[in-house]
């Protein structure tokens, strides 16, 4: 591992553990489009970490690279200490990352309880002749993973709709189930593509509690995408900043406010040729 | 006022995730059950059961395999008489090869060749979707018929090129064969259609129905949260086919008794199905109870309305029939594509207000 240290503490006093997934020297190219060149960090157990960049900079890029969606051409990705072969995205989500998607991607109709228990299908093992017969282990193990998904679904406060199908909700909870799909994973990394776009300022900090609150109690380790700085630098803990596929800052929300680079590329100085 | 669950609560969650978690449904539910085991057999005859309750018990098996598929899983197929068609051969061949085990066995054993058989056909489904896997389940359809008619071992090398049911045995009664009584088949049947329906809720309502949905709703989010596609798939054919396999097994050795496979077994059986289960609902195991319910009993009311009270002539009868299916099915797509079962649940849902507005 690049990093000795076992991790740091945060100024509110959380301790941060070791590094869950190391990317080193990333790139990606589509054709002759590099869409991410070189580009290397880390994310540490239990940390909120955000990646942030102007449009087009390969910010979701980067979170297909981690969900096994994309193959870099060059780099590794190491989770865990090993370094990860190329995978499929269901072998990448049995590892235990779960993420959420820019545009929703839930399943329309199903509802919001189903919808929730699609996340507990990596910890459902029962073959088909037992789900067949049901009665026994199909269902004994139905109820844990629906206690599971119920302490979810009231964390997230979504009580009230869990039997209604996805398609009648309107778009703030959509975000929140799929929040809840994911959380209701327990991954041991939690990606998180734009939770707050098209919100307003209430569901927005309806959210960032929601992701504060379940990084403190369940320990969740988040990457997050997100555009709205203010949101960036109150949740995170350190930040990754990319601009036209290239890092250009990365360190606590202080540091990189304060970083000569990332303030040309959000107030738009012109870009040497 | 008539249909109410206020009251009605469940405490622990497998009470909730019960098939009838409403005690109202969950009485009627027993009380079909009970008049389909204990009643309907002392009074059924031969025409009962040749005109209705066979092909409405056969044809539910059917719907129910092909639900799962398009329904459940959102994968199309046209493939279903070509299935049916392995199920009969296979039970055709199992009662020739060992006339002495009982039918019981025999239905079972060809629903799982025929799942082997799905499976095979259903490896495309990886690569292609919507209508061009539509066209490569079609394709299963006319090569299964066509291997069928040519390959003679499959028709123990009889000069007609058809098969026909020899008589067998359920512990100790005729179930196939000319000299069968009505309840005995109709039983034999019952116990089929209760067997794949409790199969098919129970694999439903649990992990494998939601992976099966997730495919169908959304297969990037469904990969993404761990379901591995190909073998959502698969096993959505296995299941699929181990049904239809069932129904044609018995629709050949119980229903017709004596088969030619491209008459039978041909694209129009597939389309039948296929029609049952679009009107009837799709992702719903009732809606395929209540789309076969349709189709096997229009006919008859037709004819019993059209030539019996009005006295029209026969094929004119039989042309409105095929009118008014053409016509409901595309009633069905455009205002209700849930079928007949979305219709029900929001009849129960009204009625659950009734007479009060909200």
């Amino acid at each position: 591992m690049l990093d000795q240290s076992e991790g740091y503490m945060t100024a509110d006093g959380r301790q941060i553990g070791p590094v869950v997934m190391e990317m080193k020297n990333i790139t990606l190219r589509f054709g002759g489009v590099e869409a991410i060149k070189d580009i290397s960090f880390d994310i540490r157990e239990g940390e909120v970490r955000a990646i942030i960049g102007p449009n087009g900079a390969g910010k979701s890029s980067m979170l297909n690279v981690i969900s096994g969606f994309y193959v870099p051409q060059d780099g590794q990705v190491l989770y865990k200490g090993a370094l990860r072969p190329p995978m499929r995205p269901y072998q990448v989500a049995q590892q235990g990352i779960a993420r959420t998607f820019q545009n929703i991607a839930l399943f329309e109709g199903m509802s919001v309880l189903d919808n929730v228990m699609t996340g507990r299908l990596t910890h459902m093992k029962t073959g088909m002749f037992a789900q067949a017969l049901w009665k026994g282990r199909a269902e004994k193990e139905e109820t844990e993973n629906r206690e599971v998904a119920e302490k979810i679904i009231d964390f997230l406060e979504i009580q009230a709709i869990r039997k209604t199908p996805v398609a009648r909700l309107p778009y703030g909870l959509k975000k929140r189930v799929e929040l809840a799909r994911a959380l209701a994973a327990e991954p041991s990394l939690l990606l998180l593509d734009e939770p707050m776009a098209g919100m307003n300022v209430e569901e927005k900090e309806d959210m960032s509690r929601f992701i504060l609150s379940m990084n403190d109690e369940f320990g969740t380790t988040i990457a997050l995408i997100e555009h709205d700085m203010g949101v960036v630098m109150d949740l995170s803990d350190r930040v990754v900043v990319m601009d036209y596929g290239k890092k250009i800052g990365d360190g606590t929300p202080d540091e990189v406010r304060n970083n000569q680079a990332v303030i040309d590329a959000y107030l738009g100085v012109a870009h040497d040729e | 006022m008539f249909y109410r669950e206020a009251g009605d609560f469940s405490t622990t969650y497998p009470e909730d995730s019960q098939t009838f978690p409403i005690r109202f449904d969950r009485y009627r539910y027993y009380l079909v059950l009970a008049i389909a085991i204990f009643v309907i057999p002392f009074m059924i005859n031969d025409y009962w059961l040749n005109a209705v309750f066979l092909p409405f018990l056969i044809y539910t098996i059917a719907a129910i395999g092909l639900n799962i598929l398009v329904g459940y899983c959102g994968q199309v197929s046209l493939g279903t008489g070509g299935f049916m068609a392995v199920g009969a051969y296979a039970c055709y061949k199992l009662m020739t090869s060992f006339p002495e085990v009982s039918m019981l066995i025999h239905v079972l054993i060809s629903g799982l060749i025929t799942a082997g058989v799905g499976v095979l056909f259903g490896l495309p489904s990886l690569r292609i979707k919507g209508f061009y896997l539509a066209v490569a389940t079609l394709a299963a359809q006319f090569f299964l018929v066509w291997l069928f008619n040519r390959v003679p071992w499959f028709y123990n090398y009889s000069a007609s090129g058809q098969i026909s049911a020899p008589e067998r045995t359920v512990f100790g009664i005729e179930v196939t064969g000319p000299n069968t009584e009505a309840w005995a088949t109709y039983l034999f049947c019952l116990f089929f259609v209760i067997l794949c329906a409790v199969i098919a809720r129970n694999l439903t309502r649990g992990a494998f129905g939601r992976k099966w949905m997730a495919i169908r709703d959304m297969d990037i989010a469904a990969e993404i949260i761990g379901v591995n596609p190909l073998m959502a798939k698969l096993s959505a054919f296995a299941v699929s086919s181990f049904f239809i396999g069932i129904s044609g097994a018995l629709f050949f050795a119980i229903y017709l008794g004596a088969v030619e496979v491209g008459e039978a077994f041909g694209i129009t059986k597939s389309f039948t199905v296929l029609f049952m289960i679009i009107i009837g609902g799709l992702g719903s195991i009732f809606g395929s109870f209540a789309g076969a319910a349709f189709l096997v009993v229009l006919p008859v009311a037709l004819k019993l309305v059209g030539v019996d009270w009005l006295g029209w002539p026969t094929d004119i009868v039989a042309h409105l029939q095929l009118v008014i299916v053409g016509a409901l099915i595309i009633i069905f797509l455009i205002a209700e594509p849930h079928g007949l079962a979305q219709l029900w649940r929001v009849a129960k849902e009204k009625l659950r207000l009734w007479p009060f507005p909200h």
